[in-house]
């Protein structure tokens, strides 16, 4: 097991050097560059010779052969540098941003678990029913809706709510608060965009642990249980739904680490100050730096969260052996 | 034509007070903590030398005092401007080369400091002879400076090169922050990460990209002001996000502008908790025909692409969808150097009778071997007014049987492509703080002595149009000046072809008083004169 | 394909194979409307926007393209029977001929990227050793990888053509077809028939094409059926983000992208058709390939 974790430790160097060619090429072929956009995006003129000091002292004149070894040299120094943008250590950038991705992201998990993982069981008991027509078509409508749209609707209907009940309009507030400071202010604003984040979530979550439990409740061991003239109740809580989890905890992860990469559109809709939002704005400012830094971040979230997944898994199966 | 400002009431004839008059007896009131929206992300510094986005006017502009600018109680006024950090507007000597301004005594900084002539002054020759490795985004405002000194600590002195109108405008920059002489000698870059100013709110907090926060500077030297106890900016880029937050009160006020929608949303729901201030922006679309390209390269060509479009009809319908408005030439509509509607109409893409400007456009395509022409039309990616304007132009341009495609792209490969001269057509926006047309119009100039035009055309008539105009000083003859340059550039020529100005629409919450809206988002954001009647 | 020799020491297997699936798949379609009616309700959605995407020249009154300044926001009526948007173009004729768009999308994208990765994936498995490693490697990368510096890159290289958004929208389907496919064909690879073939000296591109495709297509038909769905909800995101279709190509993403901000109040029925429109389809979809994987293979699990 330890040659196993230790060789995918080493896999995964090469996909992180990968992924920092991709996106260090994908941030240089988009035409313009930081400069650019910060001398001339308030409408007023660009000097050239303004611009051209600007790229001096960026180094955005070097070749790009010696900017990308530059970039791998300092990440191996765990240096991750200044934000071309605003001239701040991308480490200071992400670090304020990261605390509000996340929140949002380990709440929509929990959101997702205790929506799906009940539904799911349910409406693979009660297989072509009309509750397992229903519980499906209301779980796939969470996958089937834009996220920014259903982020917009829902803003819009707690204010339509709220002025119908009370007369006043009311939002949650729009700077966000960290939990220890204000705890409920801060559930305030996090529960909107948790739960529109959590109901695509668990659609996918409650697919898959339909799907596992119907397989779990066909395999010999359940009949044979059930011959034995077990208690229903027993038999799914303590043999189906133990074994129909294997896979969903395999898709929590991996959805995980998809769900911090996916925050881009939901952070835009609900003002929140996230990881996702900075990757737009660093994207849409050609701030190179700080973009390969959350790419970089993204990919290695990414990656370590299908490695855990996978020791996970192992230790949840024993019958899985690594190769 | 001229600016317009007060309520815009969806014709459900609302009554309800303008924020800006003095109310009634009430005089304005001590206290409170106003929250403001700051449509934008974090802006790349706090320093108004270096910065051109508006994000960076928001976000510092109360923090700080300036030498001189627009009227804070009558912003729209594109002709008068008065002192702040000085003791009264001078009167230039040596024919018009000399400005001699005498400063205030008695100001403190807010490390508590006193402020002298020798701070406005190191701040303005930072502005217009940035040291080495110090960058300044406006010096080309500041071509007609010779020197700026300060002989002792009551007294500045400009030198220019020749007289010109466009000084005063140009010292009137809203991001010409005096910064204090010690701090800049020590490290020009400290005003970049840092705030210390002189001006009615003192800075309290900042977090990045979320919220700046402001607290009273209780030894401000406008007598009484600022009336509010506290200022907070949130930093909201989503246009959504903003509207919902005026409906909900969770933000008082939007000082950018917002789209008619959302004005007639929040009327129709909130009626007289909201008021809405209105006026015609120094900022418009133009559309730029590449003149290095077959066919753009013939007049009758880029003759036809103006003659197409309806701004007489276009322009009301589109005001009801998009932030635009006012018809004009090359100059802002409410500046006394622009062109009347008689003198619009008789410029090609004006004429009053769109069948028969049509009818030439389509005659002109023919002449020139160019109908049914295919081309892109580089556009930014910015929906108001970018997009709208846009579409609303190809849909012109279909009428006469050309087939233009939008090409959107984000801003930096936007910049690109017209800097590198990779597009059929751009649409391109000029947008400038305060009204000072003699500045503002050099943007119609060619490349070589424009660098910021990306026509790519080379017209030595225009230059010695614009040098004519430029150096004239009786109002009278630059005005003639002027429409003969605007004529030679969009008649004759047809170098650039100009769409409606932009339209400021500002929606507030009906207790925030004492602001008032004005031709620039960069203007009047000192938060001085803003109190709450609550 | 040409087809296997007489007298060679295959032909039955991929014939009784061939038998096997055609009776199969026919006994799935008449089967599936019987059992699954959720999945036949999904299929009849889909092919109703299908058709309404074949038929737009026909069906749509207006030119979806047309601006009339004189009927803008226009309240749905009989003229125009879901009203008109901002720029008094007619909704109806936007949606079906957006139907077409989102067709283009939709199967343009699940198609493209479900076929490379199909084709990479079985050789991945195939071929196995460095090949399979530096692919899977770099299937890695392009999963984890924003969909929107990508797309940025695309579309500002190449411009926001219909084309180009798919192509941004193809390139992430790539590898999680790759991924699935490259299992399915693992356990494939070590059936005696392959050996076979490989003994009989085939050439790769025809053991990998007439052999181990067939097998992995059950899969690749569920996870196409997802895609679609995916394809037009990705279409979608990138519109809110600008870098989707641009105007005036009638799209539902860009439908709904301006007008789900600015008139949801005053003018909802601008934003709620093709809202609703997408919704619709991308359920449809989902139950039909949720209802495919169920009547083809129970025990496969795909995402």
């Amino acid at each position: 097991m330890h040659r196993y974790i230790v060789k995918r430790l080493l896999l995964a160097i090469p996909t992180l050097v990968g992924a920092a060619a991709l996106v260090f090429v994908l941030m240089r072929l988009i035409p313009g560059d930081v400069c650019v956009i910060r001398l001339g995006s308030g409408g007023t003129f660009v000097d050239p010779a303004t611009v051209a000091a600007c790229h001096r002292q960026l180094g955005l004149d070097n070749p790009w052969i010696v900017q990308f070894l530059d970039f791998l040299w300092s990440y191996c120094t765990l240096d991750f540098g200044i934000s071309m943008w605003s001239g701040n250590p991308v480490i200071q950038e992400i670090g304020t941003r990261l605390p509000v991705s996340l929140q949002v992201a380990v709440m929509a998990t929990v959101i997702a678990i205790l929506l799906a993982i009940p539904l799911g069981t349910i409406s693979a008991l009660k297989e072509g029913t009309w509750l397992d027509h229903v519980v499906r078509v209301v779980s796939i409508a969470g996958i089937a809706t834009p996220s920014f749209w259903l982020g917009i609707m829902s803003l819009i209907l707690v204010l339509n709510v709220t002025s119908l009940a009370t007369g006043t309009p009311w939002l949650p507030p729009i700077d966000y608060v960290p939990p220890w400071k204000d705890f409920w202010r801060n559930l305030s604003i996090v529960l909107l965009p948790a739960i529109t984040v959590g109901y695509r979530y668990s659609a996918v979550t409650m697919r898959i642990t339909r799907s596992a439990m119907l397989e779990v409740l066909r395999e010999d061991y359940i009949r044979t249980a059930r011959a034995k003239g077990l208690i229903e109740q027993i038999i799914i809580n303590r043999h189906a739904l133990k074994n129909a989890l294997l896979p969903v905890v395999t898709l929590i992860g991996i959805e995980f680490a998809f769900l911090i990469g996916g925050l881009v559109v939901t952070e835009q809709v609900f003002n929140l100050n996230g990881i996702g939002r900075l990757l737009v704005q660093a994207v849409q400012n050609q701030d190179n730096v700080l973009a390969q830094a959350l790419v970089m971040l993204v990919v290695a979230i990414f990656i370590f969260t299908n490695l855990a997944v996978d020791v996970l898994y192992a230790w949840l199966d024993p019958r899985i052996r690594f190769s | 034509m001229y600016v317009r400002m007060g309520l815009w009431a969806v014709g459900l004839g609302l009554a309800a007070s303008i924020a800006a008059t003095p109310a009634g007896a009430e005089g304005p009131t001590r206290g409170g903590t106003l929250t403001y929206l700051i449509p934008a992300d974090a802006p790349p510094s706090f320093d108004g030398h270096r910065e051109t986005t508006f994000a960076t006017v928001h976000t510092a502009a109360p923090y700080y005092s300036v030498l001189i600018r627009v009227p804070p109680d009558n912003p729209s006024s594109t002709t008068e401007f008065v002192c702040d950090l000085c003791t009264e507007m001078p009167k230039p000597t040596d024919g018009g080369k000399t400005y001699t301004f005498k400063i205030r005594q008695g100001v403190k900084w807010h490390d508590g400091s006193k402020l002298t002539a020798q701070d406005v002054a190191a701040s303005w020759n930072e502005i217009v002879f940035p040291p080495k490795g110090v960058t300044s985004a406006r010096v080309s405002f500041y071509a007609m400076i010779d020197k700026i000194e300060a002989p002792d600590d009551a007294t500045v002195v400009f030198h220019l090169k020749y007289a010109t109108t466009a000084f005063l405008p140009a010292l009137a920059d809203p991001f010409a922050w005096i910064y204090k002489k010690e701090i800049l000698d020590k490290d020009p870059h400290w005003y970049e990460k840092n705030i210390m100013g002189s001006g009615p709110f003192k800075f309290e907090s900042y977090e990045v990209g979320q919220s700046i926060k402001g607290v009273r500077n209780p030894d401000y030297y406008h007598k009484g002001q600022p009336y509010l106890d506290a200022i907070v900016g949130i930093y909201t880029p989503k246009q959504a996000v903003r509207i919902d937050a005026l409906r909900a009160d969770r933000a008082a006020i939007e000082f950018r502008g917002l789209p008619p929608s959302a004005r007639d949303q929040l009327v129709k729901e909130l009626g007289d908790k909201i008021t809405v201030q209105e006026s015609d922006w120094n900022c418009g679309n133009i559309l730029t025909p590449n003149s290095r390209k077959k066919p753009f390269d013939d007049v009758r060509v880029r003759k036809a692409l103006a003659l197409a479009i309806d701004q007489w009809h276009g322009a009301p319908a589109l005001a009801k969808i998009a932030t635009v408005r006012t018809v004009g030439g090359i100059v802002f509509p409410g500046s006394p150097l622009a062109a009347t509607k008689e003198e619009l109409q008789q410029m090609a893409g004006y004429w009053p009778d769109i069948e028969k400007s049509r009818a030439e456009a389509k005659r002109l395509l023919k002449e020139a071997g160019a109908e049914g022409l295919k081309f892109e039309l580089l556009n930014r990616n910015v929906d108001q007014p970018y997009k709208f304007v846009g579409t609303w132009v190809i849909g012109e341009w279909k009428k006469i049987g050309l087939n233009a495609e939008q090409k959107v792209v984000p801003t930096g490969p936007w910049f690109q492509n017209m800097r590198a001269g990779t597009f059929d057509v751009a649409m391109e926006a000029n947008c400038q703080s305060v009204v000072n047309p003699v500045l503002d119009t050099g943007k119609y100039l060619p490349g070589k002595v424009f660098p910021d035009n990306y026509g790519g055309y080379d017209d030595q008539k225009s230059i010695d149009l614009y040098n004519k105009m430029q150096y004239e000083t009786d109002p009278k003859k630059q005005r003639a000046d002027m429409r003969a340059y605007e004529k030679h550039t969009l008649d004759e020529m047809v170098h650039e072809i100009v769409l409606p100005y932009w339209y400021r629409i500002n929606l507030a919450r009906s207790y925030v008083k004492g602001w008032k809206t004005s031709p620039s988002h960069y203007l009047n954001q000192d938060l001085a004169n803003i109190w709450l009647d609550k | 394909m040409t087809a296997i020799t007489p007298g060679s020491l295959s032909p039955s297997a991929p014939a009784a194979d061939e038998a096997w699936r055609k009776r199969t798949l026919a006994g799935t379609i008449l089967d599936f409307c019987r059992r699954k009616p959720l999945g036949m309700i999904g299929l009849v959605i889909v092919l109703v926007i299908c058709l309404a995407g074949v038929s737009a020249d026909w069906l749509a009154p207006f030119d979806p393209e047309e601006n009339d300044f004189s009927a803008m926001m226009q309240a749905p009526s009989l003229v125009h029977l879901l009203g008109t948007d901002q720029f008094g173009r007619d909704i109806f004729s936007r949606l079906v001929l957006g139907a077409r768009t989102a067709m283009f999308v939709g199967f343009g994208a699940a198609v493209g990227g479900g076929l490379i990765g199909l084709v990479l994936g079985v050789s991945s498995a195939y071929f196995g050793g460095w090949f399979d490693l530096v692919l899977q490697r770099i299937f890695d990368i392009v999963m984890a990888f924003p969909l929107i510096i990508l797309a940025l890159a695309v579309v500002s290289v190449f411009g926001t053509g219909v084309f180009n958004v798919i192509i941004a929208i193809t390139i992430p389907l790539v590898p999680r077809c790759g991924r699935v496919v490259r299992s399915s064909a693992l356990a494939v690879r070590e059936i005696p028939f392959v050996d076979a073939a490989r003994a009989l000296g085939f050439s790769h591109t025809r053991i990998v094409l007439r052999h181990m495709v067939p097998n992995v297509l059950a899969p690749f038909l569920i996870l196409l059926s997802a895609f679609v769905g995916q394809a037009i909800l990705a279409e979608a995101s990138l519109s809110y983000l600008g870098l989707g279709v641009q105007e005036p190509v009638a799209d539902w993403g860009l439908m709904l992208q301006g007008s789900a901000e600015d008139y949801a109040t005053t003018a909802p029925w601008i934003a709620i058709f093709p809202g609703l429109a997408i919704v619709l389809t991308v359920l449809g979809a989902s139950l039909f390939g949720d209802a495919l994987r169920d009547a083809i293979d129970p025990k496969l699990r795909t995402r």
